[in-house]
């Protein structure tokens, strides 16, 4: 009971500190809300986007234990009567899937199947279609989802215009399926129309197999023998595999919104670290009043966690409803472009939600920790009789440790990538960080050592102050030092690759136009007769065509894009190149690869490569490595002609156009519309217009990131004002002699704000130099691993230069303002309380 | 001969519905002299030593220092006058802890411009006369109560100051120490001229002054000495 009493008077001395400085608590809650707004906004955004997506997946794939996917190529129907006759088959699904061009622009995705079949293994997808089976059976009719009926804008009965080859086509939406059926935008047709209609007679994109009892199905894919280009996997596999392609940007956005969560959790930590300084005479006394070391370290750790509980409460209301914004407004990929324009609702498990506030706690506690331990190992007496508290142990322990944790983040940061994730890339950041951070006081001490003495009184005063407190003014720094350092970080990152995507861009966009075919379609390609008509429209000195396609070369990764264009000499001189090969061995055909296609596959100049095209295994080498942005799941490039040979397919889906002299853009991209009449199946864009657009895509992509960057900043700052108003109120005496000796409040203000000034540019500089440190990191380890591009490293000077300035100028704003309460009656006051 | 201190009249009130804490004081005091004021605690001494150092304001009289009427001067002149013309010395101390020995004592030189080589020398001096000449790059926390509050007598006095303002400065020390403390104090007065008005409790340390005086709110009356 005594022991109770004991812990109830320490709680009741220590939460009676949050009553009277409610601001400073409305801060540090404000803190830990918005990191875990943050992280918990993200988290939801990332978790709804990727559940939409599974149910996607899962609605297509339905009770299927194994897919044989021949992706956009597809193979023989053959194969269907083989698989369908095996006995350990109990159904056999064939499905085309194709991306039909719509004659208004764009593309819908259409499956066709056999809906008897299909309807035994996706029976929510098909039920409603069984029973109207007759009505999907002419050439045109398609059934439509009730995302793509409305996108569309065309019901039941309604005909959908689509663009196969030159000609468009109009298709009898004959039925729309129920909203529960698919959530995403689809057309379905039978399968022998779509064959027929589309162009694709003979040809099946995958046969979804439901295995007999007792059959396993890893097993029964290893035994069979499939076609060049066709592979099996299980459907969690693929839904594994279409989580890959946005894998990487998901990670990198959880990583920003802890960078949020991290520094509230430092504010913290300086918040309780100056706090329980300033209070040290009064834990002194409950300790001389018999509660023990143990209590009072609970009591603080209980005072963070009541900081924690309320922060992480409405952290994760506050977070809950950023990602209900998002998803709105930004949609599920934030403005990445990853995901179609697919409306997802908000997905946040109650467990989920239990466990961002648990976060709330867990990071306030955290940060309560080792302010809780020094404290109550205060020695009562020296505490109790006042003077400068003992600070020194800290700065020398922190050194040997911050020197530790430098070495053992350069070490981890060469470690490969785990599961393709850059993992051991953000424990070096996180461990670099920690280190730079138990390094602040020295750094502090030798830079302020160096400072020469200003002639002023004040300035003086000011630089003899932080000398002096040098160990308290380490934690008020090392709040601005991890803000500052992870914003100069991520800006130097985002600065390198954008300058990076940009002369990019002026490489591999050298015309002056270009032409794209329905992109992202099947059905709509230019042919040789077009290709040369194109080349004879008076204002064209040069056309050149492409074709792209895609190819999986494993069940587990996306598919990989290959493109034929001309590789003539001039044209492999302007690539983006990484890496050539110095000689290669004649007789086999040689293709150049991206830098993701190098590192997902791990191919090097000169080495060979199978590749599944035109119904064949074809041995290439890899001729060289380029860098190619617009893809992080690796490309081929392949001379046309040699593509043109192993399939006989001589359509292409993209051009490039470089004008006569004396002819505008705008009057032969006109030349170009009527001669080829495709309607918004053809895009004519100008070069300048494509660059511009590709820079406002990257900079919409990294808008959430500024974003996080900026709140992060502003955490750091909001704890710097803290820091300065707890010390400025543990100042009043100091203040009230220096009244009494004669400073006015001018000048009491004026040193304030040279201290935070000169803390400020401590911190700035040190930000500078360790966020330098931390970009390295960013570009040439999380960044390359992540996406598999490699940056020039670039850091922008001016950018770094204002944003320093505007640091040093908020910090000594912030000290000023900070310090206003503790000028008044109060300071002289305070000369005559005894603490 | 025109008193160095004198306060007419002064009335000082903080809430309307309670009776002032200074209720119509007058004073005089001459230079070269060195009062004890004493008086119960609430009495308002702490009120008296703010208004007379400028810290506070009358709401009625005058109080005037040197000729100079403070009751007429803005914030600002009065902060230069209490630079100039006064030096405290507190019941804690209250040295800056992040300033060496030398560094606490010159700092009134500093504000007031003093060259560096003269401020040095004067630093030296005050330190030489409170027998801490040693001490001068020491620490606050290295230094005994009774050292620091020499180095307070130090500071209070190294801009030679007309007036010396001294709350409780043996509060916190032990009867020796205290006794020397008090000693100091008024050698220090009396060596530099000025005046000097000591605040305390005890009858031992009033007993040093020249004059003593009991303060009740209204008025200040002679107490006998020694």
């Amino acid at each position: 009971m005594a022991g109770q009493g004991r812990s109830r008077v320490a709680f009741a001395v220590l939460t009676a500190q949050l009553r009277d400085r409610p601001l400073r608590l409305l801060v540090t809650i404000g803190a830990i809300a918005l990191g875990i707004a943050l992280t918990a906004g993200v988290y939801f955004v990332n978790a709804s986007a990727l559940a939409e997506f599974a149910r996607a997946t899962r609605a297509l794939t339905g009770t299927a234990d194994l897919v044989i996917d021949g992706g956009r190529a597809g193979f023989g129907e053959q194969l269907y009567g083989a698989l369908a006759a095996r006995p350990e088959v109990a159904i056999a699904s064939p499905v085309l899937e194709v991306d039909v061009a719509l004659a208004g622009g764009g593309t819908l995705p259409v499956l066709g199947v056999d809906p008897f079949i299909a309807g035994r293994l996706q029976p929510a997808l098909y039920a409603d279609l069984v029973g109207s089976f007759v009505d999907l059976l002419p050439p045109r009719a398609i059934a439509l989802s009730a995302a793509a009926a409305r996108a569309l804008g065309v019901g039941r009965g309604g005909t959908l215009k689509v663009r196969v080859g030159s000609e468009e086509l109009p298709l009898e939406v004959v039925a729309v399926l129920p909203e529960t059926a698919y959530g995403r935008r689809l057309g379905v047709m039978d399968i022998g129309s779509a064959q027929w209609t589309l162009g694709r007679l003979g040809r099946l994109s995958r046969i979804e197999l439901r295995l007999a009892s007792g059959v396993e199905a890893q097993r029964f894919a290893t035994s069979l023998r499939l076609p060049p280009g066709a592979l099996a996997a299980t459907p969690a596999v693929a839904e594994a595999r279409a989580a890959t392609l946005t894998r990487a940007y998901r990670v990198n956005l959880n990583m920003l919104a802890l960078v949020a969560l991290l520094t509230g959790a430092f504010l913290v930590f300086a918040t309780q670290a100056l706090g329980t300084l300033r209070r040290r005479a009064q834990f002194a006394l409950l300790r001389a009043l018999g509660v023990r070391r143990g209590e009072i370290e609970a009591a603080v750790l209980l005072e963070g966690a009541l900081v924690g509980t309320a922060g992480g409460v409405l952290g994760t209301g506050l977070g809950w409803l950023i990602a209900a914004l998002a998803l709105a407004h930004f949609g599920g990929d934030l403005g990445a472009g990853f995901f179609d324009g697919v409306q997802i609702a908000v997905e946040a498990a109650p467990s989920a939600l239990a466990a961002f506030v648990c976060l709330g706690i867990v990071v306030a506690v955290a940060g309560s920790w080792l302010p809780a331990r020094r404290v109550a190992s205060v020695a009562p007496a020296k505490a109790l009789k006042g003077g400068d508290p003992e600070l020194a142990g800290v700065a020398r322990h922190g050194g040997r440790v911050g020197l530790g944790l430098l070495l053992a983040g350069t070490a981890v940061a060469f470690l490969p990538p785990i599961e393709g994730l850059p993992v051991a890339g953000y424990a070096a950041v996180a461990l670099l960080l920690f280190g730079a951070v138990l390094l602040v006081p020295a750094f502090a001490a030798t830079t302020l050592a160096a400072v020469p003495a200003e002639r002023g009184a004040i300035g003086r005063l000011a630089l003899a102050r932080l000398r002096g407190t040098v160990v308290q003014s380490a934690v008020s720094l090392a709040a601005i030092v991890v803000s500052f350092s992870l914003m100069v970080a991520m800006a130097i990152m985002v600065h390198s690759f954008r300058d990076s995507f940009e002369r990019w861009l002026g490489q591999v966009l050298p015309a002056d136009m270009y032409l794209r075919i329905a992109p992202g379609s099947d059905t709509t390609f230019l042919g040789p007769a077009e290709t040369a008509a194109v080349a004879k429209i008076p204002g064209i000195a040069r056309s050149e065509f492409r074709r792209l396609t895609q190819l999986s070369l494993a069940p587990d990764r996306p598919p990989v894009t290959l493109i034929a264009r001309p590789l003539g000499a001039q044209v492999l001189a302007q690539l983006p190149w990484v890496a050539r090969a110095d000689r290669l061995e004649p007789g086999r055909p040689v293709v150049y690869v991206s830098e993701a296609m190098g590192d997902l596959y791990g191919l090097a100049p000169g080495a060979t490569l199978a590749l599944p095209v035109g119904g064949r295994v074809r041995e290439v080498l890899v001729g060289g490595i380029w860098r190619d942005y617009a893809r992080s799941t690796g490309t081929i490039l392949v001379d046309r002609t040699t593509y043109e040979g192993w399939t006989g397919d001589a359509l292409v889906t993209e051009g490039l156009v470089w004008l006569a002299p004396g002819f505008t853009p705008g009057g032969v991209g006109a030349a170009l519309r009527a001669r080829l009449d495709m309607g918004e199946s053809l895009q004519v864009v100008e070069s300048t217009a494509l660059k511009e657009r590709s820079l406002k895509a990257f900079d919409r992509a990294f808008a959430i990131t500024y974003a996080l960057e900026a709140i992060a900043v502003g955490i750091g700052l909001a704890g710097v004002a803290v820091a300065f108003g707890s010390q400025a109120l543990a100042r009043r005496a100091e203040f009230g002699v220096l009244r009494h000796v004669g400073c006015s409040r001018r000048q009491i203000r004026a040193l304030l704000a040279l201290e935070g000034a000169l803390l400020g540019a401590l911190g700035a500089a040190y930000g500078l130099l360790v966020g330098t440190i931390l970009s390295l990191v960013l570009v040439y380890v999380v960044n390359r691993q992540s996406f598999h591009w490699s940056l020039d490293f670039v850091v922008p000077m001016g950018q770094l230069a204002v944003v320093s300035a505007a640091l040093v100028l908020a910090a000594a704003t912030t000290a000023r303002i900070a310090a206003r309460a503790a000028l008044g009656e109060a300071a002289v006051r305070a000369v005559r309380e005894d603490w | 001969m025109t008193p160095l201190l004198e306060l007419r009249g002064v009335v000082r009130r903080y809430q309307p519905e309670r009776p002032p804490v200074l209720d119509g004081l007058s004073f005089v005091l001459d230079a070269g002299e060195y009062v004890a004021i004493m008086g119960e605690s609430g009495v308002g001494k702490s009120t008296l030593l703010n208004v007379i150092a400028g810290l506070d304001r009358p709401d009625a009289g005058t109080v005037t220092l040197d000729g100079h009427e403070l009751t007429a001067l803005d914030d600002d002149a009065l902060t230069l006058e209490r630079r100039r013309s006064m030096g405290f010395v507190f019941q804690a101390f209250h040295v800056l802890p992040y300033l060496t020995a030398a560094r606490n004592v010159g700092l009134p030189l500093e504000l007031l411009g003093w060259a560096a080589t003269e401020r040095e020398a004067r630093v030296t001096a005050m330190l030489r006369q409170v027998g801490l000449e040693s001490a001068a790059e020491r620490l606050p926390r290295e230094l005994s109560g009774g050292e620091l509050q020499r180095i307070a007598i130090a500071r209070a006095l190294a801009h030679r100051p007309r007036l010396l303002l001294a709350d409780e400065p043996t509060g916190n020390l032990d009867p020796r120490t205290a006794a020397q403390v008090l000693a100091l104090l008024r050698d220090q007065v009396k060596v530099h001229g000025g005046a000097g008005i000591l605040i305390t409790h005890s009858r031992a340390a009033a007993a040093t002054a020249d004059r003593a005086f009991e303060f009740d709110g209204r008025e200040l009356k002679s107490l006998p000495t020694g």
